[in-house]
């Protein structure tokens, strides 16, 4: 818990405008509407199946890849809509990079896992791909691990490492805003602890979005915390939001009171 | 009585998987022993020579049909890995169910024509298309090559399909989510992760259409003699074998066999190939 942010008086990045999402005829997310702070850290938390992922892909427009998704409401990255007809996908994935649940390098070199994304935005130039693969990896603590085996396949890494691989793969795109899917979760706590550090170190100059079960965790390092859950009508809710100090101490809701205190999820 | 059962339904699987692989040792030993005493009696050199003259000159070297299998496989291969490949690419990635569910049996389909009708068809269609506009006697080498590249499509799409649609859904999940398009994340990310089971596809393609005899019978003209290019005649190591085998005896006979050890020995290297480099990972 970060006490010494004073959170109100930061910037909104991402203003989430009644939000709906339905996969199908299935209505997945109700009236989501929240916003988000620069520079800070939001933990999304609620119990399995309470729509957590569907909403932190909402801000990359992953959802887009399952057929018949279809969005309602708006969401706004620096007050431009996401979901307006002429927003560009693409551009917006540079902007909000996604690290997920299980660490998914590619089966290629540490480097060419690292300058992927660069290469494709046009940038050539082999010194420049190298600088920033080294200010990457240097950003997630692994440049002294692996600077001189960077040709060896990423898969040959541990899978805390593999992780921090695919964190250094995303801050290579230079993104404003990091989605992290879990991203713990499949980790030991020693490479857990890595990597929470690493991201309250990020959050001084991105805004980060996390999904999270594990409570101690939003605890540890979230500034502000999203509570979600469905509602009678199988429907995601925010139930609550709050900074967590706030939400953790005092709950406004009943709900989310019987959550944090392990009643039921 | 159950332990008895048991230990009999083992038994009867083990003979009837014993006698598929023992019908390859017993095809094996056969061919070797038709067609290896012919080679050392005339001699490796004359073998691969260039002369096929079983008849009037008891001559029977065989590099004119390995020319002609070469240049005919690697035409069907030229033609048809790039289309195959496309297809299964499109298949894969970008066709709605709706394409998909047409195009796949479509594609089986393909691969269930007998390949007499594909001969046939090449023979009254492609051959006389290609003596109108190209020149010669349509029955040529291109012809060949057309039909049997139509002939490794389903290898080619079916088992790239397979290696691009096996691949974690999270890699191009995470191309995407770095901001690539959709072509970048097939050509750099899924692409390169499905190389091995694609170069197995082309392989497999490729050993199939080493082995294809009817179809080329129809179309390549049969000469036994070296092409000079695309539009002439040539004779494969399978056609052959089976123009020939009918009336053959001897020597002759013994020089058919030998034909038929060498494309054992070419498909064996392919199919071997195929299975080391879909085995290998990263």
């Amino acid at each position: 818990m970060r006490d010494n942010l004073k959170i109100p008086r930061r910037k909104v990045k991402l203003k989430t405008d009644a939000a709906d999402l339905y996969y199908g005829s299935h209505h997945a997310l109700g009236g989501i509407t929240f916003d988000i702070y620069e520079r800070s850290i939001t933990a999304i938390i609620g119990p399995s199946g309470c729509g957590k992922s569907t909403l932190l892909r909402l801000y990359n427009r992953m959802n887009d890849l399952i057929p018949g998704v279809r969005v309602e409401g708006e969401v706004y990255l620096d007050g431009v809509p996401l979901y307006d007809r002429a927003a560009d996908v693409v551009s917006l994935r540079q902007k909000v990079g996604m690290v997920f649940q299980k660490p998914n390098v590619f089966p290629m070199s540490i480097f060419d896992n690292i300058v992927i994304g660069p290469r494709h935005q046009g940038i050539r130039k082999k010194r420049d791909l190298e600088e920033i693969a080294r200010k990457s990896l240097e950003a997630v603590s692994l440049w002294d691990e692996v600077k001189d085996e960077l040709k060896k396949s990423g898969l040959s890494l541990s899978p805390g490492a593999q992780q921090r691989l695919c964190i250094a793969r995303a801050l290579a795109v230079a993104p404003e805003v990091i989605l992290m899917d879990e991203s713990c979760s499949a980790l030991d706590p020693e490479s857990t602890m890595k990597i929470e550090e690493l991201m309250l170190e990020l959050a001084k100059k991105y805004t980060i979005l996390i999904v999270t079960h594990n409570m101690e965790q939003a605890v540890r390092v979230s500034d502000m915390s999203a509570f979600m859950m469905i509602d009678e009508r199988k429907i995601g809710r925010l139930v609550e939001y709050a900074p967590t100090s706030e939400m953790f101490s005092n709950p406004k809701d009943k709900r989310t009171e019987d959550y944090i205190t392990g009643r039921f999820g | 009585m159950r332990k008895f059962k048991e230990k009999l339904s083992g038994r009867v699987f083990f003979a009837l998987a014993f006698s598929s692989i023992s019908a390859l040792a017993l095809i094996t030993v056969f061919i070797l022993i038709k067609g290896l005493p012919i080679i050392g009696k005339i001699g490796l050199s004359e073998f691969f020579g260039m002369t096929w003259a079983p008849v009037s000159q008891n001559k029977f070297g065989i590099f004119p049909m390995i020319v002609g299998t070469v240049s005919v496989t690697l035409g069907a291969a030229l033609i048809g890995v790039p289309i195959g490949i496309c297809c299964s690419i499109f298949l894969a990635e970008y066709a709605p169910a709706a394409v998909r569910n047409i195009f796949r049996p479509a594609i089986q389909l393909l691969a269930g024509i007998p390949s007499v009708v594909y001969g046939f068809w090449g023979l009254i269609f492609i051959v006389p298309l290609i003596r109108e506009y190209l020149g010669g006697p349509g029955l040529s080498i291109l012809a060949g090559a057309i039909i049997l590249a139509i002939m490794i499509l389903p290898t080619v799409i079916s088992i790239s399909e397979v290696s691009l649609l096996s691949l974690p859904r999270q890699y191009k999940e995470g191309a995407l989510a770095l901001g690539m398009t959709h072509w970048q994340t097939i050509k750099s990310v899924l692409l390169p992760s499905a190389k091995s089971g694609i170069v197995a596809a082309v392989i497999l393609g490729i050993g199939r259409a080493v082995g294809e005899t009817m179809a080329v019978i129809l179309v390549l003209g049969n000469a036994p003699a070296l092409p000079a290019s695309l539009k002439d005649s040539v004779r494969t190591l399978t056609t052959n074998i089976g123009i020939e085998m009918g009336y053959a005896s001897g020597d002759h006979q013994e020089a058919l066999f030998a034909t038929g050890i060498v494309l054992f020995i070419i498909i064996m290297i392919l199919n071997s190939t195929a299975q080391y480099v879909t085995r290998k990972k990263h």
